[in-house]
């Protein structure tokens, strides 16, 4: 049974709960009730007060073909980086969960990249990737012009899903590590007992035990992908060329703070939460269904 | 039905060497069961058996095959877990038809053979569940199926009963030797419960420290323990055991306290050895009683069927079993006899036996 702390009176509860709700209140609720209003209103450029026009302004963003162009290529970044990020940290995490030559020196250095802040490591990728002196470069040297992500929109898509995969790796190898370390390693030696090579047992045993984690992970991934892509695009492609890499979160600040449409980027945060809203409940819905908990 | 060969097999971790060439033959069908208290290296060989551990040194061989470098599963053996290791996430029939899945038996071959297994072992009704549904004594059934259903030649148990209430390993104890006498498979069955040890064994290994100290019929392993650590580990309460010197007309007990008139066949003036008398062989008597050493009292255990009667034997302590129904006051003074022929002998050096000495006892000189 689990030790509870319970308090006779209510109101000492509360009292606890007090400052926490006091932060969701100032940083979350309060921002996010500004902008649903916002997002109703127009707001002018040099300020003066708003006038009310409803739905109009997502009337005119989604009937921009820029607006629709953002959302598929967000939803692209999520989903290729969301899974090159979970299916390297789960690959590495597994070499390391069987104590392969050397596992314990990359278990260190895979929690670096998750600790470097995004503009800071879309600078290095960006000097990395840039096809006149980085690696890339030996390529362009054999086939002049393969890499350019100046110029090319899926250069530079593959060079922010690059960026932005490196550093979720990280995040989601030690989840990994620990979701593999905590199967018992008797189930292990069991199903060895059993006759079951190590990808047969992968696939049997350890796979189907590590899917809450895998789960967790994906509702995370995903959700970051939308958010936390800011900086690593703000550094490395600036939204472009033409729009290439002009993800949702990136689209919201440079219309509103270089277009200075502050409803209109009032209203796309809204869009944008509305759609990780949706996704995360999706994910709840239809993929939940098949994880095991223990 | 296969043989087991284990020849010098020695296990070393990197700084700490665990098995110290251990040599052991297990014949076809037999029930062998490894006995030692924790870290004496019995799970560690069992493992080796099974190939869950590399060996370090020395040969396994199965059948006549060596099979130090091969996989578990081509080595055909099945193990039952002491955790029992059943797959949270499989039920039960899921959990007894893996090994079964793995190695491509179609699916209705497969069933039936669940079904037959389950039957077996009353587990038919639990079939869907999931082990977290199943009691204790319902996962160790399951796990002993999931071992069953290969028809291996060889079991391994690693102790698979001492997560289980008293009543329920009596039961489950039982029914392992049951199944045994059924499938006659060859059986290796590590525990450090020598009465589950004793019960099962047609033949009982007892491990120290990485080695072996003793093989034989658990019969002969408690009438003559080949070592003072067989003598005090086999047999509940333990073994007493009293230090004594060789003098020139025997051996004195105790710093000089007591004698004991033995004839001590070459062995040299001054050589220390232990003498060892099991509880149950002691017969109290009336204190004064000629030839009886005299001992106070310090406690009594009532056990139903008998006692345990604690007694104090100038500074040593010293165990009775007696199933008469006497019930000395702790403090008083009682008498203990026993028969020459009940004692055991022990080097106090190596702990090794010795057979040399012909006891009786002697008046208490003073």
């Amino acid at each position: 049974m689990e030790k509870r702390v319970t308090f006779s009176r209510w109101t000492i509860g509360i009292l606890f709960a007090v400052p926490q709700l006091l932060l969701i209140f100032t940083f979350f609720y309060w921002p996010a009730g500004q902008a649903v209003y916002w997002s109703l209103t127009l707001q002018q450029p040099w300020g003066g007060g708003n006038i009310w026009v409803g739905l109009d302004n997502f009337r005119s963003i989604l009937s921009n073909a820029d607006y629709w162009n953002s959302i598929s290529a967000s939803l692209i970044f999520a989903g290729i980086s969301t899974g090159l990020a979970m299916f390297i940290a789960l690959v590495l995490a597994a070499l390391t969960d069987r104590q392969l030559a050397g596992s314990r020196f990359y278990r260190v250095v895979l929690i670096w990249p998750y600790g470097i802040a995004a503009p800071a490591l879309a600078l290095a990728f960006r000097f990395i990737l840039a096809p006149e002196a980085g690696f890339m470069a030996v390529v362009n040297q054999v086939w002049p012009g393969f890499w350019d992500p100046g110029l090319d929109g899926a250069d530079a898509m593959a060079s922010i899903i690059v960026a932005f995969s490196w550093k979720y790796v990280g995040y989601n190898f030690i989840f990994f590590l620990a979701a593999f370390q905590a199967i018992p390693r008797s189930l292990i030696e069991a199903a060895a007992m059993d006759g079951s090579g190590v990808i047969r047992r992968f696939w049997d045993i350890q796979f189907p035990l590590i899917t809450p984690t895998i789960f967790f992970l994906l509702v995370i991934n995903i959700t970051e992908s939308f958010q936390d892509s800011f900086g690593i695009v703000d550094i490395m492609t600036s939204g472009g060329p033409a729009n290439a890499t002009n993800l949702m979160v990136y689209k919201i600040y440079s219309d509103g703070f270089k277009g200075l449409d502050y409803s209109g980027a009032a209203a796309q945060s809204i869009i944008l939460m509305l759609l990780i809203i949706v996704l995360t409940i999706f994910q709840f819905r239809f993929i939940e269904r098949r994880v095991h908990y223990r | 039905m296969a043989s087991i060969t284990i020849r010098d097999v020695t296990k070393s971790y990197a700084k700490m060497q665990v098995v110290h060439g251990v040599s052991l033959d297990f014949a076809s069908g037999e029930f062998v069961v490894i006995l030692g208290p924790s870290g004496c290296g019995k799970s560690t060989l069992l493992r080796m058996i099974a190939g869950l551990e590399d060996i370090s040194g020395g040969t396994i061989a199965i059948d006549g095959t060596v099979v130090n470098k091969l996989e578990p599963r081509e080595r055909g053996c099945a193990m039952v877990f002491q955790n029992y290791a059943l797959y949270p996430h499989m039920s039960v029939s899921q959990n007894i038809g893996y090994s079964l899945k793995v190695s491509g038996v179609p699916a209705a071959e497969r069933k039936q053979r669940i079904q037959a297994v389950a039957r077996t072992l009353e587990l038919e009704h639990l079939l869907d569940r999931k082990p977290m549904a199943l009691s204790g004594g319902q996962r160790q059934r399951v796990a002993m199926g999931r071992a069953m259903i290969r028809e291996p030649k060889v079991f391994l148990f690693d102790e698979p009963l001492s997560n289980l209430d008293a009543k329920l390993r009596v039961q489950m104890r039982s029914e392992i030797r049951k199944l045994h006498r059924r499938l006659a498979a060859t059986s290796v069955f590590v525990t450090h419960d020598q009465v589950e040890a004793m019960t099962l064994a047609d033949r009982l290994v007892v491990m120290n420290g990485g080695r072996v100290e003793q093989v034989g019929t658990p019969a002969e392993v408690y009438s003559r323990p080949a070592s003072r650590f067989v003598a005090t580990f086999v047999g509940a309460p333990a073994m007493n055991m009293l230090e004594g010197t060789v003098t020139l007309d025997g051996l004195s007990l105790l710093g000089d306290s007591r004698k004991l008139n033995v004839s001590r066949a070459g062995l040299p003036v001054g050589t220390k050895v232990a003498v060892g008398i099991r509880p149950e062989s002691v017969r109290l008597v009336a204190a004064g009683t000629p030839g009886a050493l005299e001992a106070t009292v310090d406690l009594v255990e009532e056990l139903g069927a008998g006692r345990v009667i604690y007694v104090d034997l100038d500074g040593a302590p010293f165990s009775v079993v007696t199933s008469e129904t006497v019930h000395p006051v702790p403090g008083s003074t009682v008498g203990l006899q026993f028969a020459e022929t009940d004692l055991h002998f022990f080097s106090s050096e190596t702990g090794s036996r010795l057979d040399v000495f012909k006891a009786s006892v002697r008046e208490p000189a003073l």
